[in-house]
Protein backbone atom coordinates (compact mmCIF):
# COMPACT_ATOMS: atom_id res chain seq x y z
CA UNK A 1 0.00 0.00 0.00
CA UNK A 2 1.07 3.62 -0.65
CA UNK A 3 1.45 5.98 2.47
CA UNK A 4 0.87 9.01 0.85
CA UNK A 5 -0.23 9.28 -2.98
CA UNK A 6 -0.75 12.18 -4.16
CA UNK A 7 -3.08 13.63 -7.58
CA UNK A 8 -2.28 16.96 -9.05
CA UNK A 9 -2.19 18.25 -5.97
CA UNK A 10 -2.97 22.07 -5.94
CA UNK A 11 -2.96 24.18 -3.33
CA UNK A 12 -3.37 27.90 -3.76
CA UNK A 13 -3.29 31.19 -1.21
CA UNK A 14 -5.69 33.61 -3.15
CA UNK A 15 -3.23 34.26 -6.41
CA UNK A 16 -0.12 33.07 -4.53
CA UNK A 17 1.28 29.34 -5.40
CA UNK A 18 1.54 27.17 -2.99
CA UNK A 19 1.76 23.50 -4.40
CA UNK A 20 0.96 23.14 -8.63
CA UNK A 21 0.07 19.29 -9.73
CA UNK A 22 2.11 17.49 -7.26
CA UNK A 23 1.62 13.71 -8.08
CA UNK A 24 3.88 12.26 -4.96
CA UNK A 25 4.26 8.60 -4.08
CA UNK A 26 5.25 7.61 -0.89
CA UNK A 27 5.27 3.71 0.01
CA UNK A 28 4.44 1.72 2.65
CA UNK A 29 7.95 1.03 5.04
CA UNK A 30 9.88 3.94 3.38
CA UNK A 31 12.40 6.17 5.23
CA UNK A 32 11.49 9.15 2.59
CA UNK A 33 13.11 12.51 2.21
CA UNK A 34 11.41 15.44 0.77
CA UNK A 35 13.92 18.58 0.03
CA UNK A 36 13.24 21.98 -1.09
CA UNK A 37 14.26 25.38 -0.21
CA UNK A 38 12.07 28.00 1.98
CA UNK A 39 8.90 28.60 -0.21
CA UNK A 40 9.29 25.59 -2.37
CA UNK A 41 6.04 23.95 -0.92
CA UNK A 42 7.67 21.39 1.45
CA UNK A 43 4.93 22.81 4.45
CA UNK A 44 2.16 23.42 1.94
CA UNK A 45 2.15 19.40 1.29
CA UNK A 46 2.60 18.64 4.95
CA UNK A 47 -0.10 20.63 5.98
CA UNK A 48 -2.80 19.73 3.15
CA UNK A 49 -1.44 15.88 3.64
CA UNK A 50 -2.76 16.69 7.31
CA UNK A 51 -5.96 18.62 6.54
CA UNK A 52 -5.11 21.93 7.72
CA UNK A 53 -5.60 23.01 4.42
CA UNK A 54 -7.77 22.00 1.65
CA UNK A 55 -6.53 21.82 -1.60
CA UNK A 56 -7.54 23.79 -4.41
CA UNK A 57 -7.56 20.80 -6.96
CA UNK A 58 -6.22 17.27 -7.14
CA UNK A 59 -6.58 14.89 -4.73
CA UNK A 60 -4.48 12.83 -1.79
CA UNK A 61 -4.86 9.56 -0.12
CA UNK A 62 -3.23 8.81 3.07
CA UNK A 63 -2.48 5.24 3.92
CA UNK A 64 -4.89 4.07 1.50
CA UNK A 65 -7.59 6.87 3.37
CA UNK A 66 -9.04 10.19 1.32
CA UNK A 67 -7.83 13.60 2.76
CA UNK A 68 -10.64 15.15 2.42
CA UNK A 69 -13.35 12.66 4.08
CA UNK A 70 -11.23 9.98 6.43
CA UNK A 71 -9.24 13.02 8.09
CA UNK A 72 -9.87 11.51 11.54
CA UNK A 73 -9.14 8.09 10.67
CA UNK A 74 -5.61 9.17 8.60
CA UNK A 75 -4.55 11.34 12.11
CA UNK A 76 -5.45 7.80 14.32
CA UNK A 77 -2.47 6.11 12.57
CA UNK A 78 -0.25 9.51 11.83
CA UNK A 79 2.00 11.84 13.69
CA UNK A 80 3.35 14.88 12.85
CA UNK A 81 6.40 16.64 14.25
CA UNK A 82 6.49 20.68 12.90
CA UNK A 83 9.29 22.27 12.27
CA UNK A 84 8.29 24.97 15.43
CA UNK A 85 6.45 23.83 18.00
CA UNK A 86 3.63 25.85 20.43
CA UNK A 87 2.46 24.50 23.52
CA UNK A 88 -0.28 25.45 25.47
CA UNK A 89 0.80 27.97 28.14
CA UNK A 90 1.34 26.78 32.19
CA UNK A 91 0.99 23.56 31.44
CA UNK A 92 4.02 21.15 32.00
CA UNK A 93 5.89 18.91 29.57
CA UNK A 94 4.41 15.91 31.05
CA UNK A 95 0.82 17.51 30.63
CA UNK A 96 1.27 18.18 27.57
CA UNK A 97 2.36 14.27 26.54
CA UNK A 98 -0.64 12.99 28.16
CA UNK A 99 -2.33 15.49 26.44
CA UNK A 100 -1.68 14.02 23.34
CA UNK A 101 -2.29 10.81 24.34
CA UNK A 102 -5.59 11.16 25.84
CA UNK A 103 -6.31 12.81 22.74
CA UNK A 104 -5.59 10.01 20.78
CA UNK A 105 -7.16 8.14 23.54
CA UNK A 106 -4.56 5.59 24.07
CA UNK A 107 -2.34 5.26 27.29
CA UNK A 108 1.14 5.69 26.01
CA UNK A 109 2.65 6.59 29.27
CA UNK A 110 5.24 3.90 29.07
CA UNK A 111 6.92 4.34 25.89
CA UNK A 112 6.41 8.46 26.52
CA UNK A 113 8.87 7.75 29.72
CA UNK A 114 11.78 5.78 27.56
CA UNK A 115 11.48 8.64 25.17
CA UNK A 116 11.87 11.25 27.70
CA UNK A 117 15.05 9.64 28.83
CA UNK A 118 16.41 8.74 25.43
CA UNK A 119 16.11 12.40 24.79
CA UNK A 120 17.12 13.76 28.00
CA UNK A 121 13.78 15.23 28.60
CA UNK A 122 12.95 16.21 31.55
CA UNK A 123 8.48 16.85 31.72
CA UNK A 124 8.17 18.35 34.81
CA UNK A 125 9.42 21.37 33.53
CA UNK A 126 6.85 24.09 32.23
CA UNK A 127 6.64 23.40 28.41
CA UNK A 128 6.20 27.32 27.44
CA UNK A 129 9.62 28.09 29.39
CA UNK A 130 11.73 25.05 27.85
CA UNK A 131 14.50 26.33 25.47
CA UNK A 132 14.24 25.35 21.71
CA UNK A 133 15.78 22.56 21.49
CA UNK A 134 13.59 21.20 24.22
CA UNK A 135 10.32 22.18 22.98
CA UNK A 136 11.62 20.09 20.04
CA UNK A 137 12.59 16.79 21.90
CA UNK A 138 8.86 17.50 23.83
CA UNK A 139 6.93 17.73 20.30
CA UNK A 140 9.29 14.32 19.53
CA UNK A 141 7.80 12.59 22.53
CA UNK A 142 4.35 13.80 22.20
CA UNK A 143 4.60 12.65 18.23
CA UNK A 144 6.36 9.13 18.77
CA UNK A 145 4.55 7.84 21.81
CA UNK A 146 1.93 6.66 20.33
CA UNK A 147 3.71 4.35 17.70
CA UNK A 148 2.15 5.46 14.80
CA UNK A 149 1.92 3.61 10.96
CA UNK A 150 3.17 6.99 9.36
CA UNK A 151 5.47 9.67 10.92
CA UNK A 152 5.47 13.35 8.79
CA UNK A 153 8.59 15.06 10.46
CA UNK A 154 8.53 18.78 9.27
CA UNK A 155 12.71 19.79 9.40
CA UNK A 156 12.90 17.69 12.46
CA UNK A 157 16.60 18.24 13.64
CA UNK A 158 16.40 22.40 13.70
CA UNK A 159 17.31 23.18 17.61
CA UNK A 160 18.76 19.68 18.40
CA UNK A 161 22.69 19.16 19.36
CA UNK A 162 24.87 16.78 17.13
CA UNK A 163 24.11 14.41 19.72
CA UNK A 164 20.43 14.59 19.74
CA UNK A 165 20.23 14.21 16.52
CA UNK A 166 22.18 11.38 16.08
CA UNK A 167 19.73 9.62 19.04
CA UNK A 168 16.35 10.90 17.44
CA UNK A 169 17.69 9.41 14.38
CA UNK A 170 18.61 6.28 16.07
CA UNK A 171 14.73 6.02 17.31
CA UNK A 172 13.52 6.70 13.46
CA UNK A 173 15.40 3.86 12.34
CA UNK A 174 13.96 1.50 14.99
CA UNK A 175 10.82 2.94 14.33
CA UNK A 176 11.40 2.44 10.50
CA UNK A 177 12.72 -1.36 11.00
CA UNK A 178 9.71 -2.10 12.99
CA UNK A 179 7.48 -1.04 9.99
CA UNK A 180 6.92 2.48 10.52
CA UNK A 181 7.21 5.28 7.12
CA UNK A 182 8.70 8.01 7.73
CA UNK A 183 8.17 11.45 5.86
CA UNK A 184 10.75 13.86 6.66
CA UNK A 185 11.42 16.88 4.73
CA UNK A 186 14.78 18.47 5.31
CA UNK A 187 17.31 21.69 4.30
CA UNK A 188 19.90 19.20 5.79
CA UNK A 189 21.03 17.39 2.66
CA UNK A 190 23.04 14.95 4.38
CA UNK A 191 20.67 13.68 6.91
CA UNK A 192 18.55 13.13 3.89
CA UNK A 193 21.62 11.01 2.24
CA UNK A 194 22.46 9.32 5.12
CA UNK A 195 18.85 8.35 6.71
CA UNK A 196 16.03 7.74 3.68
CA UNK A 197 16.20 5.89 1.13
CA UNK A 198 14.37 7.43 -1.44
CA UNK A 199 13.76 11.43 -1.66
CA UNK A 200 11.85 14.30 -3.81
CA UNK A 201 12.91 17.51 -4.56
CA UNK A 202 10.28 20.24 -4.83
CA UNK A 203 10.74 23.42 -6.74
CA UNK A 204 8.51 26.62 -6.51
CA UNK A 205 5.68 24.34 -6.00
CA UNK A 206 6.42 21.39 -8.48
CA UNK A 207 7.65 17.98 -7.79
CA UNK A 208 10.85 17.54 -10.19
CA UNK A 209 12.31 14.79 -8.84
CA UNK A 210 11.61 11.41 -6.73
CA UNK A 211 13.65 8.28 -6.83
CA UNK A 212 16.33 6.65 -4.42
CA UNK A 213 18.80 8.56 -3.02
CA UNK A 214 21.35 6.76 -4.89
CA UNK A 215 19.96 6.84 -8.27
CA UNK A 216 19.67 10.89 -7.86
CA UNK A 217 22.74 11.01 -7.40
CA UNK A 218 23.77 8.32 -10.00
CA UNK A 219 21.54 10.17 -12.50
CA UNK A 220 22.98 13.48 -12.23
CA UNK A 221 26.84 14.74 -12.90
CA UNK A 222 30.19 13.66 -11.75
CA UNK A 223 32.36 16.05 -9.11
CA UNK A 224 35.90 16.39 -11.62
CA UNK A 225 38.92 17.81 -10.29
CA UNK A 226 42.00 18.07 -11.68
CA UNK A 227 45.36 19.02 -10.30
CA UNK A 228 47.20 20.07 -13.48
CA UNK A 229 46.51 22.64 -16.61
CA UNK A 230 43.84 21.49 -19.37
CA UNK A 231 41.74 23.64 -22.12
CA UNK A 232 38.34 22.74 -21.22
CA UNK A 233 36.55 24.35 -23.85
CA UNK A 234 36.06 22.05 -26.23
CA UNK A 235 33.47 20.84 -23.77
CA UNK A 236 30.14 20.65 -22.74
CA UNK A 237 27.76 19.53 -19.73
CA UNK A 238 30.40 22.04 -17.38
CA UNK A 239 28.30 23.40 -14.50
CA UNK A 240 30.15 25.43 -10.89
CA UNK A 241 33.59 25.45 -12.48
CA UNK A 242 35.84 27.24 -10.21
CA UNK A 243 40.05 27.29 -10.78
CA UNK A 244 42.35 28.41 -8.12
CA UNK A 245 46.06 27.33 -7.65
CA UNK A 246 46.59 24.72 -10.15
CA UNK A 247 43.29 23.06 -9.56
CA UNK A 248 40.35 22.64 -11.19
CA UNK A 249 37.00 21.55 -10.37
CA UNK A 250 33.65 20.89 -11.92
CA UNK A 251 30.26 19.37 -12.76
CA UNK A 252 30.36 17.16 -15.42
CA UNK A 253 27.38 15.94 -17.05
CA UNK A 254 28.75 14.99 -20.69
CA UNK A 255 30.02 11.37 -22.35
CA UNK A 256 33.54 10.67 -20.50
CA UNK A 257 35.26 10.01 -23.72
CA UNK A 258 35.38 13.97 -25.01
CA UNK A 259 36.64 14.50 -21.12
CA UNK A 260 39.34 12.09 -21.67
CA UNK A 261 40.40 13.52 -24.88
CA UNK A 262 40.39 16.80 -23.81
CA UNK A 263 42.23 15.94 -20.74
CA UNK A 264 44.96 14.06 -22.85
CA UNK A 265 46.19 17.06 -24.36
CA UNK A 266 46.75 19.00 -20.54
CA UNK A 267 49.15 18.68 -18.76
CA UNK A 268 47.58 16.69 -15.46
CA UNK A 269 49.44 15.70 -12.18
CA UNK A 270 46.10 14.04 -10.61
CA UNK A 271 42.80 13.99 -11.08
CA UNK A 272 39.30 12.55 -9.38
CA UNK A 273 36.08 11.79 -10.60
CA UNK A 274 33.47 11.01 -7.91
CA UNK A 275 29.59 11.46 -7.62
CA UNK A 276 28.17 14.46 -6.53
CA UNK A 277 26.92 14.76 -3.30
CA UNK A 278 23.34 15.21 -2.46
CA UNK A 279 23.84 19.01 -1.98
CA UNK A 280 25.49 19.30 -5.72
CA UNK A 281 22.60 17.44 -6.88
CA UNK A 282 20.36 19.81 -4.90
CA UNK A 283 22.15 22.73 -6.51
CA UNK A 284 21.83 21.40 -9.78
CA UNK A 285 18.00 20.99 -9.92
CA UNK A 286 17.72 24.58 -8.68
CA UNK A 287 20.71 25.97 -11.12
CA UNK A 288 17.81 24.71 -13.67
CA UNK A 289 15.37 26.91 -12.71
CA UNK A 290 17.50 29.82 -12.72
CA UNK A 291 18.59 29.15 -15.99
CA UNK A 292 16.24 26.59 -18.08
CA UNK A 293 18.20 26.59 -21.02
CA UNK B 1 -14.55 15.11 26.52
CA UNK B 2 -10.82 16.03 26.37
CA UNK B 3 -11.21 19.20 24.98
CA UNK B 4 -14.00 20.42 27.47
CA UNK B 5 -11.62 19.45 30.03
CA UNK B 6 -8.14 20.89 28.47
CA UNK B 7 -10.09 24.31 28.17
CA UNK B 8 -11.78 23.96 31.43
CA UNK B 9 -8.42 23.41 33.18
CA UNK B 10 -6.68 26.84 30.72
CA UNK B 11 -9.67 28.68 31.50
CA UNK B 12 -9.96 27.92 35.44
CA UNK B 13 -7.99 30.88 36.85
CA UNK B 14 -9.62 33.65 34.55
CA UNK B 15 -12.73 32.08 35.23
CA UNK B 16 -11.97 32.29 39.21
CA UNK B 17 -10.72 36.00 38.77
CA UNK B 18 -14.12 36.99 37.15
CA UNK B 19 -16.68 35.29 39.29
CA UNK B 20 -15.07 36.12 42.18
CA UNK B 21 -15.03 40.15 41.02
CA UNK B 22 -18.38 39.84 40.23
CA UNK B 23 -19.86 37.93 43.05
CA UNK B 24 -17.15 40.18 45.46
CA UNK B 25 -18.56 43.88 43.70
CA UNK B 26 -22.77 42.36 43.38
CA UNK B 27 -22.82 41.15 47.20
CA UNK B 28 -20.88 44.41 48.52
CA UNK B 29 -23.67 46.49 46.59
CA UNK B 30 -26.36 44.12 48.32
CA UNK B 31 -24.62 45.04 52.08
CA UNK B 32 -24.50 48.67 52.01
CA UNK B 33 -28.06 48.89 51.18
CA UNK B 34 -29.38 48.94 54.50
CA UNK B 35 -27.11 51.83 55.00
CA UNK B 36 -28.05 53.32 51.75
CA UNK B 37 -32.04 53.15 52.52
CA UNK B 38 -32.93 55.79 54.58
CA UNK B 39 -30.85 58.09 52.00
CA UNK B 40 -32.64 56.61 49.29
CA UNK B 41 -35.71 58.73 49.36
CA UNK B 42 -33.72 62.39 48.61
CA UNK B 43 -31.48 60.25 46.01
CA UNK B 44 -34.69 58.90 43.63
CA UNK B 45 -35.38 62.75 43.45
CA UNK B 46 -32.16 63.34 42.65
CA UNK B 47 -32.06 60.51 40.07
CA UNK B 48 -35.56 61.41 39.05
CA UNK B 49 -34.81 64.83 37.79
CA UNK B 50 -31.61 64.03 35.63
CA UNK B 51 -33.60 63.86 32.32
CA UNK B 52 -32.56 61.48 29.53
CA UNK B 53 -29.87 60.41 31.93
CA UNK B 54 -32.84 58.96 34.24
CA UNK B 55 -34.77 57.52 31.24
CA UNK B 56 -31.62 55.96 29.81
CA UNK B 57 -30.73 53.80 32.98
CA UNK B 58 -34.69 52.85 33.60
CA UNK B 59 -34.56 55.21 36.83
CA UNK B 60 -37.77 56.75 36.08
CA UNK B 61 -39.40 53.64 36.81
CA UNK B 62 -37.95 51.85 40.06
CA UNK B 63 -37.95 52.83 43.37
CA UNK B 64 -34.78 53.30 44.72
CA UNK B 65 -35.83 52.83 48.45
CA UNK B 66 -36.38 49.30 48.02
CA UNK B 67 -34.50 46.63 47.66
CA UNK B 68 -35.40 45.41 44.39
CA UNK B 69 -35.34 48.94 42.83
CA UNK B 70 -32.01 49.49 44.16
CA UNK B 71 -31.15 45.61 43.49
CA UNK B 72 -32.44 45.94 39.69
CA UNK B 73 -30.15 49.38 38.98
CA UNK B 74 -26.63 47.57 40.68
CA UNK B 75 -27.30 44.31 39.19
CA UNK B 76 -27.44 45.75 35.83
CA UNK B 77 -24.32 47.59 36.16
CA UNK B 78 -22.29 44.79 37.75
CA UNK B 79 -23.81 41.77 36.20
CA UNK B 80 -24.79 43.25 33.06
CA UNK B 81 -21.37 44.51 32.51
CA UNK B 82 -18.91 42.51 33.64
CA UNK B 83 -20.75 39.33 32.91
CA UNK B 84 -21.21 40.71 29.50
CA UNK B 85 -17.50 41.12 29.44
CA UNK B 86 -16.24 37.82 30.62
CA UNK B 87 -18.90 35.97 28.07
CA UNK B 88 -17.77 37.83 25.39
CA UNK B 89 -14.09 37.72 26.00
CA UNK B 90 -14.25 33.95 26.85
CA UNK B 91 -16.34 33.58 23.63
CA UNK B 92 -14.46 35.27 21.21
CA UNK B 93 -11.01 33.76 22.66
CA UNK B 94 -11.61 29.74 22.61
CA UNK B 95 -11.16 29.55 18.98
CA UNK B 96 -8.83 32.23 18.12
CA UNK B 97 -6.68 31.31 20.66
CA UNK B 98 -5.08 28.22 18.94
CA UNK B 99 -4.39 29.96 16.02
CA UNK B 100 -2.71 33.24 17.84
CA UNK B 101 -1.03 30.96 20.50
CA UNK B 102 0.10 28.37 17.29
CA UNK B 103 -1.52 25.61 19.24
CA UNK B 104 -3.54 24.95 16.59
CA UNK B 105 -0.86 22.56 14.62
CA UNK B 106 -0.73 20.35 17.94
CA UNK B 107 -4.78 20.24 18.56
CA UNK B 108 -5.21 19.64 14.79
CA UNK B 109 -3.13 17.01 13.81
CA UNK B 110 -4.59 14.42 16.65
CA UNK B 111 -7.20 12.08 15.70
CA UNK B 112 -9.97 14.22 16.76
CA UNK B 113 -12.73 16.08 14.25
CA UNK B 114 -12.68 19.91 14.19
CA UNK B 115 -16.53 19.76 14.71
CA UNK B 116 -15.69 18.15 17.70
CA UNK B 117 -13.23 20.24 18.79
CA UNK B 118 -15.94 23.18 18.27
CA UNK B 119 -18.53 21.06 20.23
CA UNK B 120 -16.92 20.78 23.24
CA UNK B 121 -15.19 23.97 23.59
CA UNK B 122 -18.50 25.53 23.17
CA UNK B 123 -19.46 23.13 25.67
CA UNK B 124 -16.88 25.01 27.77
CA UNK B 125 -18.01 28.35 27.04
CA UNK B 126 -21.88 27.40 28.19
CA UNK B 127 -20.36 25.28 31.03
CA UNK B 128 -18.35 28.59 32.36
CA UNK B 129 -21.48 31.13 31.58
CA UNK B 130 -23.83 28.48 33.44
CA UNK B 131 -21.50 27.90 36.76
CA UNK B 132 -20.53 32.06 36.94
CA UNK B 133 -24.22 33.03 36.93
CA UNK B 134 -25.37 29.61 39.18
CA UNK B 135 -22.46 31.32 41.83
CA UNK B 136 -23.62 34.80 41.18
CA UNK B 137 -26.87 34.08 41.58
CA UNK B 138 -26.81 31.80 45.21
CA UNK B 139 -24.82 34.76 46.46
CA UNK B 140 -26.90 37.24 45.44
CA UNK B 141 -29.69 35.24 47.53
CA UNK B 142 -27.49 34.37 49.99
CA UNK B 143 -26.12 38.58 50.57
CA UNK B 144 -30.30 39.77 50.68
CA UNK B 145 -30.70 36.98 53.50
CA UNK B 146 -27.71 37.79 55.21
CA UNK B 147 -29.00 41.76 55.60
CA UNK B 148 -32.19 40.46 56.85
CA UNK B 149 -34.34 41.89 53.71
CA UNK B 150 -37.20 39.45 52.63
CA UNK B 151 -36.16 38.00 48.93
CA UNK B 152 -38.02 39.27 46.39
CA UNK B 153 -37.39 35.77 44.75
CA UNK B 154 -39.09 35.89 41.55
CA UNK B 155 -38.00 39.71 40.21
CA UNK B 156 -34.65 38.13 41.13
CA UNK B 157 -34.48 35.26 39.17
CA UNK B 158 -36.06 36.80 36.24
CA UNK B 159 -33.36 39.51 36.19
CA UNK B 160 -30.48 36.88 36.51
CA UNK B 161 -32.49 34.75 33.79
CA UNK B 162 -31.99 37.62 31.54
CA UNK B 163 -28.56 38.52 32.05
CA UNK B 164 -27.51 35.11 31.85
CA UNK B 165 -29.33 34.85 28.17
CA UNK B 166 -27.85 37.96 27.14
CA UNK B 167 -24.24 36.54 28.33
CA UNK B 168 -25.27 33.35 26.29
CA UNK B 169 -26.28 35.39 23.25
CA UNK B 170 -22.97 37.38 23.27
CA UNK B 171 -20.96 34.79 24.03
CA UNK B 172 -22.71 32.75 21.10
CA UNK B 173 -21.60 35.41 18.93
CA UNK B 174 -18.13 36.17 20.01
CA UNK B 175 -17.90 32.61 19.78
CA UNK B 176 -18.73 32.68 16.07
CA UNK B 177 -16.48 35.50 15.25
CA UNK B 178 -13.63 34.17 16.99
CA UNK B 179 -13.76 31.61 14.27
CA UNK B 180 -13.00 34.02 11.70
CA UNK B 181 -10.52 36.04 13.82
CA UNK B 182 -6.25 35.04 14.79
CA UNK B 183 -5.69 37.91 16.82
CA UNK B 184 -7.72 41.13 18.23
CA UNK B 185 -10.48 38.57 19.55
CA UNK B 186 -9.89 40.01 22.88
CA UNK B 187 -10.86 43.52 21.50
CA UNK B 188 -13.35 42.61 19.40
CA UNK B 189 -15.14 40.83 21.98
CA UNK B 190 -15.21 43.65 24.25
CA UNK B 191 -16.11 46.05 21.94
CA UNK B 192 -19.11 44.15 20.93
CA UNK B 193 -20.22 44.08 24.68
CA UNK B 194 -19.69 47.23 25.03
CA UNK B 195 -21.16 48.49 22.04
CA UNK B 196 -24.32 46.53 22.27
CA UNK B 197 -24.50 48.86 25.96
CA UNK B 198 -24.70 51.81 24.09
CA UNK B 199 -26.73 50.72 21.64
CA UNK B 200 -29.32 50.08 24.38
CA UNK B 201 -28.69 53.40 26.24
CA UNK B 202 -28.91 55.56 22.95
CA UNK B 203 -32.40 53.28 22.18
CA UNK B 204 -33.47 54.60 25.52
CA UNK B 205 -33.01 58.45 25.55
CA UNK B 206 -33.94 58.74 21.44
CA UNK B 207 -36.98 57.03 20.43
CA UNK B 208 -36.36 57.52 16.76
CA UNK B 209 -33.95 54.49 16.95
CA UNK B 210 -35.67 52.59 19.29
CA UNK B 211 -35.65 49.59 16.50
CA UNK B 212 -32.00 48.92 17.71
CA UNK B 213 -33.98 47.61 20.98
CA UNK B 214 -34.52 44.50 18.63
CA UNK B 215 -30.35 44.07 18.39
CA UNK B 216 -29.04 44.77 21.41
CA UNK B 217 -29.33 42.18 24.36
CA UNK B 218 -29.38 44.79 26.93
CA UNK B 219 -32.73 45.72 25.42
CA UNK B 220 -34.51 42.42 26.99
CA UNK B 221 -32.62 43.26 30.65
CA UNK B 222 -34.31 46.49 31.36
CA UNK B 223 -34.54 45.49 34.87
CA UNK B 224 -37.77 48.06 35.30
CA UNK B 225 -39.15 46.60 32.27
CA UNK B 226 -39.15 43.42 34.17
CA UNK B 227 -39.93 43.72 37.63
CA UNK B 228 -42.97 46.05 36.72
CA UNK B 229 -44.46 43.54 34.03
CA UNK B 230 -42.80 40.43 36.70
CA UNK B 231 -41.88 38.84 32.75
CA UNK B 232 -39.03 39.07 30.43
CA UNK B 233 -40.19 40.21 26.94
CA UNK B 234 -39.69 37.34 25.07
CA UNK B 235 -39.99 38.32 21.88
CA UNK B 236 -36.91 39.95 21.91
CA UNK B 237 -35.47 37.14 23.96
CA UNK B 238 -36.36 35.16 21.06
CA UNK B 239 -34.41 37.43 18.58
CA UNK B 240 -31.35 37.43 20.99
CA UNK B 241 -31.62 33.62 20.46
CA UNK B 242 -32.01 33.70 17.20
CA UNK B 243 -28.43 35.91 16.94
CA UNK B 244 -27.29 33.80 19.50
CA UNK B 245 -27.87 30.32 17.55
CA UNK B 246 -26.31 32.25 14.22
CA UNK B 247 -23.36 32.81 15.72
CA UNK B 248 -22.63 28.83 16.82
CA UNK B 249 -23.21 28.25 13.33
CA UNK B 250 -21.15 30.63 11.44
CA UNK B 251 -18.52 28.89 13.82
CA UNK B 252 -19.17 25.46 12.59
CA UNK B 253 -19.44 26.61 9.34
CA UNK B 254 -16.39 28.69 9.14
CA UNK B 255 -14.05 26.84 11.23
CA UNK B 256 -14.96 23.14 9.94
CA UNK B 257 -13.79 24.52 6.71
CA UNK B 258 -11.02 27.06 7.73
CA UNK B 259 -7.43 26.65 6.39
CA UNK B 260 -5.23 26.43 9.21
CA UNK B 261 -2.00 28.52 8.17
CA UNK B 262 1.45 28.65 9.53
Amino acid sequence: MDAIKTAQLTKYYGQVRGIESLDLTVEEGDFFGFIGPNGAGKSTTIRTLLGLIAPSSGSAKVLGMDIGRQREAILKEVAYLPSESAFYPGLRGRDMIALSARLRGRDCAAEADRLCQRLQLDPSKKADTLSFGNKKKLAIVCALQSQPRLLILDEPTGGLDPLMQREFFEILKERHESGATIFLSSHILSEVQRYCSRAAVIRAGELIACDRVESLAKSSARRIVIHGQADLSPLSGLRQLEESEGVISFLYSGEMQPLLAVLSTGQIQDLSVTEPDLEEIFMHFYEKEADPS
Amino acid sequence: MTVFLHELRQGRKAFCIWTGAIGFFLAVCVFIFPEMKGEMDALSDTFASMGSFTAAFGMDRLNFGTLIGYYTIECGNVLGLAGAFFAALTGAGLLAKEERGRTADFLLTHPISRRRVISEKLLTLLTEISVLNLVIFLLALGSIAAIGESIPFKDIAHLHLAYYLLQLELGAICFGLSAFLRRGSAGVGLGLAGLTYMMNIIANIAPSVEFLKYITPYAFCDGASIVGEGKLDMIKVGIGLVLGALGIAAAYWKYENKDINQ
